[in-house]
């Protein structure tokens, strides 16, 4: 019997013939945290007595989620986290450095590598074939000083995509219908793969998008094959030298199969308070928005960053919808400054931030008031994410979030020329 | 044995009703950020749980952030156990890596405020007041280990390792 994506890593990473149930003990190519869960790691790795990091070059601090810090709290934590890293010689990434995964993505992953991070996107990386997964504190800090965790082998579902996408419809629009049809919790404990030969007209940048929410449907992971489009990429990075051809085997055994015609999907939005609360962009038309948030780890790459420039240039944002753009890394605001997009969209009266995830999590820079709603490219819209339990998030692609912008109400991007 | 009070939640309970990210900047100061606790499910339950309660809850528990805290502030408050018809997979493993222990069950017969009695060496959840037993599934082996250590702290100064 063949193997899955997630065995075939899983057996190379703990020297065994790992199968689905299976509990194994892989090694960890890479291990990290963030602002507001590493203090927490930092303090579980001291309580352990575990003196050394197993690789310094392997383990990561990123402090992004309030980059740069609101508030004197925080910049204590920072101050914690600078500290260990100055100890220990860990890499880190400073405020401003980026959102975590975007910087995984762009450069420390590699197809194969077992990725555990101290953050639920984490699973960001499977878009590069990565097992990559998120934990808590603790168990990241056990992974930095021994370079190792557990793992249950997770049951995999494939989804067998085919066709291409029709004007206007992305990879946001693809995940939230699979999120919707499976729901929430459709995949607790187990792993997305995705396959058919619809992966090779998909870029990098929507694998990543897709890979991103695996999560919201209780995904373990969400890992994609490697291609052509995977070697381009890590080129493209300067590392062409990471890239492995890497697919499941033919004959690997599922416990579901669901197949996709990219052709069929249309623009959705998920609807407050949960991701599996899908309907139609079009079907909510006069929603009125306050707030359009484009940016985060799921939807802050120059891709999607580019599309909405480009339906916003030349134009104004709704007089009463506030725009906020926070490009996912420093590499990515470049490139969209080189192109003109951030000209566009300041000139479209939108707010830049810096590389961060603050609005998302409702740390700062973008907090919602009791009684406003949202239209975010964001992952989740949980009751309170954006700072108030009072507030409505919606969940939608770049392209929704600009049509959005530009009308003041939820809006089928195909209704913008 | 443990013994104590349902305080039953809904399905869905997110890491964002449990320590919102609002709150982020309490992180370090665990005693303050734990009297937020399950705040935007619940704004009184943080002011009348009592030690040893168990959060009853129903499909897919604790599900978002890897945020270990959203167990930690639930310990804290004092609650001895979370029952549920599932949890997400960072929670319960976060959980566990606490002491928290985490059962899966079918919660629908039990209300809140029900006197509950859990025998976690035989799975079986003794509800008195409505006078019925239901049955929960067995962890896996290093899952147990690790809650039988108190959490993966204790366990890993014990062991220096992972002993499957």
């Amino acid at each position: 019997m063949g193997k899955t994506l997630a065995e075939k890593i899983l057996s190379q990473k703990s020297g065994s013939d790992a199968r689905s149930g299976d509990i194994i003990i892989a090694r960890v190519d890479l291990a990290f945290a963030q602002d507001t869960t590493g203090p927490l790691t930092v303090r579980q790795f001291q309580a352990c007595n575990l003196k050394r990091l197993a690789d310094p070059k392997k383990t990561a601090l990123f402090l992004d989620h309030a980059a740069p810090s609101p508030n004197r709290q925080i910049s204590n934590d920072h101050r914690l986290l600078r500290q260990f890293a100055g100890e220990t010689g860990c890499l880190i990434y400073d405020v401003g450095g980026g959102i975590c995964h975007q910087i995984v993505a762009e450069t420390l992953a590699k197809p194969g590598d077992v990725i555990v991070g101290a953050d639920s996107h984490t699973v960001t990386a499977g878009g590069l074939g990565a097992f990559a997964t998120g934990m808590g504190s603790s168990d990241v800090a056990i992974a930095f000083g021994l370079g190792k965790t557990w793992f249950r082998v997770p049951e995999s579902i494939k989804i067998v995509l085919s066709g291409k996408f029709s004007r206007g419809v992305g990879a946001k629009d693809l995940i939230l219908y699979l999120i919707g049809n499976i729901g929430a919790d459709g995949a607790t404990y187990k792993a997305l793969e995705f396959g058919g030969d619809g992966v090779k007209n998909l870029t990098m940048s929507q694998r990543f998008t897709i890979a991103n929410m695996a999560v919201e449907a209780g995904a373990k992971v969400g890992l994609f094959p490697t291609d052509s489009t995977t070697h381009d990429y890590l080129k493209s990075q300067g590392r062409g030298d990471h890239y492995q051809p890497l697919s499941a085997d033919d004959d690997a055994s599922y416990e579901r199969t669901i197949n996709i015609d990219l052709a069929t999907v249309e623009p959705l939005v998920a609807k407050p308070h949960n991701v599996d609360n899908i309907a139609p962009a079009r079907e909510l038309k006069g929603t009125k928005i306050q707030q359009v948030f484009i940016g985060t780890c799921t939807n802050g790459r120059l891709e999607d960053i580019a599309i909405v420039a480009d339906m916003l240039k030349g134009k104004r944002r709704h007089p009463e919808t506030r725009l906020i753009v926070a490009p996912a890394s420093p590499q990515v605001l470049l490139a969209a400054i080189r192109a003109g997009y951030i000209y566009s969209l300041v000139e479209a009266e939108a707010i830049i931030l810096p590389p961060g995830c603050g609005a998302c999590l409702g740390l700062h820079q973008g907090v919602l008031a009791d009684g406003e709603s949202c239209l975010s490219t964001a992952n989740r819209n949980f009751k309170g994410r954006m700072g108030s339990p009072e507030a409505f998030i919606y969940l939608g692609s770049p392209a929704t979030a600009a049509a959005t912008a530009l009308a003041g109400e939820i809006t089928d991007p195909r209704e913008v020329a | 044995m443990i013994r104590g009070r349902a305080s039953k939640f809904g399905d869905n309970i997110s890491t964002d009703h449990i320590t919102p990210g609002r709150l982020a900047h309490l992180r370090s100061n665990l005693p303050e950020l734990a009297k937020h606790v399950l705040e935007d499910a619940d704004p009184t339950f943080a002011s009348r749980v009592e030690k040893g309660d168990f959060i009853v809850a129903g499909s897919n528990f604790g599900l978002g952030s890897s945020r270990e805290h959203a167990p930690l502030v639930i310990k804290m408050a004092g609650v001895s156990a979370i029952l549920a018809k599932s949890v997400a997979r960072i929670f319960f493993r976060n959980a566990i890596n606490l002491g928290l222990p985490v059962l899966i069950c079918d919660t629908d017969n039990i209300d809140d405020g029900d006197e509950l009695e859990v025998d976690l060496a035989t799975g079986t959840v003794n509800n008195i007041t409505k006078a019925n037993q239901l049955t929960f599934g067995k962890l896996p082996e290093v899952m147990l280990r690790i809650l039988d250590e108190g959490g993966l702290v204790p366990y890993i100064q014990k062991y220096g390792d992972f002993k499957l």
